[in-house]
């Protein structure tokens, strides 16, 4: 009943690939996978010889084969990279603290450094007490924005000249569906970028995985015998993102190279010059990179130490009211407590 | 006296990467069918479904099969290498399911 290895070494098929439709048993598996991300570093350019670059580590499958894979091909082909994980601690229980054991279970199985950042220590809040604030109907706007500015901060911090996330072909087909349903030209002209980034002010983002299937990367994983955390956050059903997910996968059942296809697309459109592009420029609050004056991580956090969490969601133009009647209570308050004390 | 009776069929069950959170959080089971009949990946679904699938069925079962986007290993190999839901369970079997609908 089995087939044969379609490479012809002589073994048994274990798994069709997704992308290829080739049935391959497992080591010619590995060798065609671990080969295709070779190809796609080394196509890209993404790094060179003496490199420090950070695996953005969250202890899913992902980055966990990220890193294995990144370690690996580092000593096969000799890229003279120095790698470090990088981690970040939302502070959620329940969650965070069980899968960065997995990230530490990392650091020691691959002999990387790990350096863990946390929202506690960047900004004064855990996600736990912030979704105690806000509820559960936005906080998944706090955990994003902050995050993806925390690696900065981790990156900045270790003296790193990129940092690598597992970003998966999947992922990225999701991310372009979701760009065109909602309209979003400015991140649909950057998502499917294999490095992001990387101005004077900003430290490059590069996706090794940015071609490898979700499907691949979990059998890897498995047949590798890695470990990986693979609980969904207490918090974030991404319900958005969950229908876009669910409409891909229904795709990839009919039509496995729907997400190449996906990608390709997204690769190929060519926008007017009159199409709105974000300027990217530097907060002037905290000096990290922003569209926006200030960052919306500035104006997040403003809202959270006022007591105002819902500040940095929705327009500006009604979040500035908030801060003015805001202001206009406490000056009045002031003023009560002076008359009280002249009085 | 009754007929000889035909020995149940034993198989194993796996679940990983949170499929086993839908099934009672049991990661591992040894389950005994009924040797009278013959048992397709299909048939084992329908068991699982009215049998052991405890928590919201619809983010395992899709239609007749399994909602896409978990794996399914039989004895280690790709289930779609084996006539996925035609595939016929022989003693000793290993079905594995792996999800993949978690973040990464």
């Amino acid at each position: 009943m089995p087939i044969d290895c379609k490479a012809k070494c002589g073994n048994k098929a274990a798994l069709k690939r997704p992308k290829t439709g080739d049935a391959l048993c497992k080591d010619c598996f590995f060798a065609a996978f671990e080969a295709e991300i070779h190809h796609t570093i080394v196509s890209s350019r993404l790094f060179r010889r003496g490199e420090k670059v950070a695996v953005a580590a969250s202890g899913g499958k992902d980055s966990t084969v990220l890193a294995h894979v990144m370690k690996l091909l580092n000593e096969r082909h000799d890229y003279g990279l120095d790698l470090v994980l990088l981690s970040i601690d939302e502070g959620i229980t329940g969650y965070r603290d069980d899968s960065l054991e997995t990230v530490k279970q990392n650091r020691d199985d691959y002999q990387m450094p790990l350096k863990i950042l946390s929202y506690e220590e960047l900004y004064g809040w855990t996600m736990d007490r912030i979704v105690a604030q806000i509820g559960r109907s936005n906080n998944c706007t706090f955990c994003g924005v902050f995050r993806r500015q925390a690696l900065d901060r981790g990156a900045k911090l270790l003296g790193v000249d990129s940092i690598a996330t597992g970003h998966n072909a999947d992922d990225i087909a999701e991310t372009v569906l979701m760009n065109i349903l909602r309209g979003d030209t400015a991140r649909l002209r950057r998502c499917t970028n294999i490095r992001t980034g990387g101005g004077e002010d900003s430290i490059p983002r590069v996706k090794p995985l940015k071609y490898s299937y979700e499907k691949e990367i979990v059998m890897y994983a498995h047949y590798k015998r890695l470990v990986y955390f693979s609980t969904e956050c207490v918090f974030a059903p991404n319900a958005y993102r969950g229908h876009a997910r669910a409409f891909l996968k229904d795709l990839e059942k009919v039509r496995p190279s729907v997400i190449m296809d996906i990608i390709y697309s997204g690769e190929q459109l060519r926008f007017k010059d009159t199409a709105k592009k974000p300027v990217r420029g530097i907060c002037e609050r905290c000096g990290f990179v922003s569209s926006q004056q200030p960052c919306k991580a500035c104006v997040l956090l403003e809202g959270l130490n006022r007591g105002l969490p819902k500040l940095g969601i929705g327009k500006k133009s009604k979040g500035d009211r908030m801060i003015a009647q805001q202001n206009q209570e406490l000056a009045l308050r002031e003023r009560a407590n002076l008359v009280k004390n002249d009085f | 006296m009754g007929s000889k009776e035909t020995p149940d069929l034993k198989i194993i069950l796996e679940f990983g990467a949170g499929a086993e959170l839908l099934f009672g959080n049991i990661k591992k089971r040894q389950l005994s069918l009924n040797g009278a009949q013959k048992w397709t990946i299909a048939e084992l679904l329908k068991w699982m479904h009215a049998n052991i699938l405890t928590e919201r069925a619809e983010l395992f079962i899709q239609g007749d099969t399994v909602r896409p986007g978990i794996l399914v290993l039989i004895n280690d190999t790709d289930w779609e290498l084996l006539g996925e839901l035609e595939y016929e369970l022989q003693p000793n079997d290993n079905v594995l399911f792996i999800s993949t609908l978690h973040g990464g």
